[in-house]
């Protein structure tokens, strides 16, 4: 066991590691940002300057090394539009990210595990074809256009709710429906068939042989197992929420951690993208490596097989 | 065909008096589903095709033949149905006084291509990764999974929207761009196969026979790999085409004079506050209609080509 969780955490380091040469380098081919820090009419001098200010005159070998040093002891370099750490700039964005994300999985879970028990206990009915369109829906309908709609039913047309911006109960609500739906949809699917699968198992029909009622046959012996791989996958899904909500921050003009790294990109912030996209990789990339590392635990066979 | 046990199965029961003519064995094979699916697809591919003919305007303002379309005072027109809305322009116009309807039609275009070029793409760069990486095994296979981490790491999206900005942004720099991001779910399902196909008997008699292992690759493991790429690459259909709406909504995919349906979306933003709603419903309509359609064609085929399939 121990063995396995060496490898298992040495092959996330190397991906890590991956990663951040691919950011580093790609976003080093977007352009100069000089360019576009400057004062329109600057001279070449001045760009100059500012280059060999940002450590920008180096090789990319260099600024990689001098990139992970820094990293390695903590440092994430500073902003060049905002100048200030971009780790503090981070962690300012980071509390309304966790807010939505939190939100949205909320709205997921308790909207999509219920369904998709209710569908599983009720196969072949109505309730099933229901959740079944619901879960096409959800996969079909793009997030960033569910929050048009929204802001057009909602914010324009009714005036219920507010159009952009954060603070508010008010404000988190339709960010948070666009964002969650594609979740809910997926949560559904998957409590239906760990449901189902569930409900055919041997200690299932002994239950009913031994003449449980419906209710508690389901409740107490199906729900409890069906409910573990599904909480799983919605812990895995967190991750996920937080780091790719890119789309509908920036819409509704949420100052999350996902509307960070578009701004960094499209002002060529190296500081900003590199550090956003490796903390993002950091968190998906551990939680990934504590459900295999839980799975191989309960589960001997994986950890063999390796 | 006469005489396929289903048939002949049939006849013993009584069921049919006799073979049933060729169309009605082929609708009887599609049923259950993918019949919808299958009409929405290929209007659009019919659509895309015939895009010219169709379109009542030219996508563009710019068009010197019909001056009336895209003049600044039709700017804004509501769909046809509306108060102030004309039969001349079904479905309304955008900001500068372009047809929504004709914009549509050829933003189809645009989203046939993505969905075949891209899963194309993507596709084929991951079944080959993923037969290389199990069969090979050792480093390639370290290399290959270690790379596929990384990948996963990033929200797709995320990926994309970076890649995007590295290239200048063109129609077939997206669709390439969608490609090189998807293939990653291809190469681990493909990979796992392959590991328990080289077990096979077929496999270690070829070796024997002193196949080599490019050939063993190409005639003894492909083969039977095709099935599994094929159904990931119909679910991934609705997925790189929402992908593709993303991106030039966000004005990194599709540049704005193309009728993109994204784009369209990013350009219906305008006219929202002022409750221009047609600017925005009938793109993510087109969307929603197309991913669905694909969707469901992909689950249906999932389970048509091997229930074992059904964990994809």
């Amino acid at each position: 066991m121990h063995r396995y969780i060496l490898t298992r955490l040495f092959y996330a380091f190397i991906s890590l590691m991956l990663l951040s040469v691919t950011i580093f380098v790609m976003i080093r081919i977007t352009g100069d940002p000089v360019v576009l820090m400057a004062d329109p009419g600057a001279k070449e001098e001045d760009l100059q300057a500012l280059r060999v200010e940002l450590g920008l005159d180096r090789t990319y070998v260099e600024q990689y090394v001098i990139f992970i040093t820094k990293l390695a002891r903590g440092d994430f370099g500073k902003s060049f539009m905002y100048r200030i750490p971009v780790f503090e700039l981070y962690m300012q964005r980071l509390p309304a990210s966790i807010q939505l994300a939190g939100a949205a999985m909320a709205i997921s879970v308790i909207l999509g595990i219920p369904l998709g028990i209710f569908a599983a206990v009720r196969v072949n009915t109505w309730l099933d074809s229901f959740s079944n369109i619901f879960a096409n829906l959800g996969l079909a309908i793009p997030s960033f256009w569910l929050g048009i709609m929204f802001m057009l039913v909602f914010a324009v047309n009714l005036q219920w709710l507010p159009v952009q911006g954060s603070g508010t109960v008010k404000h988190i609500i339709m960010p948070a429906v666009a964002l969650g739906l594609v979740f809910t949809a997926a949560n559904m699917r998957l409590a239906r068939s760990a449901m189902l699968e569930v409900l055919g198992s041997e200690y299932i029909k002994l239950a009913r042989i031994k003449g449980l009622t419906e209710g508690l046959v389901i409740l107490k012996h199906a729900f409890k197992n069906a409910i573990i791989p599904v909480l799983t996958f919605a812990c895995i899904n967190f991750a996920l929420i937080l780091n790719g909500a890119v789309v509908v921050e920036s819409i509704f003009a949420w100052p999350g951690v996902g509307r960070l790294l578009y701004e960094g990109v499209s002002s060529r912030d190296f500081p900003v993208v590199q550090t956003t996209v490796i903390l993002g990789g950091v968190m998906i990339i551990l939680v990934n490596l504590l459900v295999d590392i839980l799975y191989a635990y309960i589960d001997p066979r994986i950890r063999y097989g390796q | 065909m006469d005489s396929s046990p289903v048939v002949a199965a049939g006849d013993a029961l009584g069921a049919y008096s006799s073979v049933p003519p060729a169309w009605r064995r082929v609708v009887g094979k599609l049923r259950g589903g993918p019949l919808i699916s299958l009409g929405i697809l290929g209007t659009l591919v019919f659509v895309a095709l015939c895009a010219d003919f169709l379109a009542p305007y030219p996508y563009n303002s710019n068009s010197r033949y019909t001056p009336e379309v895209g003049e600044l005072r039709n700017k804004y027109l509501p769909p046809m149905w509306q108060a102030r809305g004309r039969p001349q322009f079904i479905l309304g116009t955008d900001q500068q006084g372009r047809d929504i309807l004709s914009r549509l039609i050829y933003g189809s275009r645009i989203s046939l291509k993505v969905a075949v070029v891209a899963v194309l793409v993507s596709g084929l760069l991951g079944t080959a990764l993923g037969i290389l990486s199990g069969y090979i095994g050792g480093w390639v296979d370290q290399v290959v999974m270690r790379i596929t981490d990384s990948w996963l790491a990033l929200p797709p999206v995320t990926f994309a929207i970076l890649l995007a900005a590295v290239v200048k942004p063109s129609e077939w720099n997206i669709v390439v761009i969608l490609g090189v991001v998807y293939w990653t779910r291809y190469a681990r399902v493909i990979r796992g196969e392959v590991l328990s196909l080289k077990e096979r008997d077929y496999v270690r008699l070829a070796i024997v026979a002193g196949c080599s292992r490019l050939r063993i690759m190409w005639t003894h493991i492909m083969p039977n790999v095709a099935n599994s790429a094929v159904v990931i690459a119909t679910l991934q259909l609705g997925v790189v085409v929402i992908a593709e709406a993303t991106l030039s909504f966000l004005g990194v995919g599709v540049p704005s004079p193309q009728p993109a349906w994204g784009v369209m979306l990013n350009d219906g933003r305008a006219g929202l506050m002022t409750g221009s709603w047609w600017l925005s419903v009938f793109p993510g309509l087109c969307i929603m209609f197309v991913v669905l359609a694909a969707s469901s064609l992909g689950d249906w085929f999932r389970v048509w080509s091997d229930p074992q399939l059904r964990q994809l």
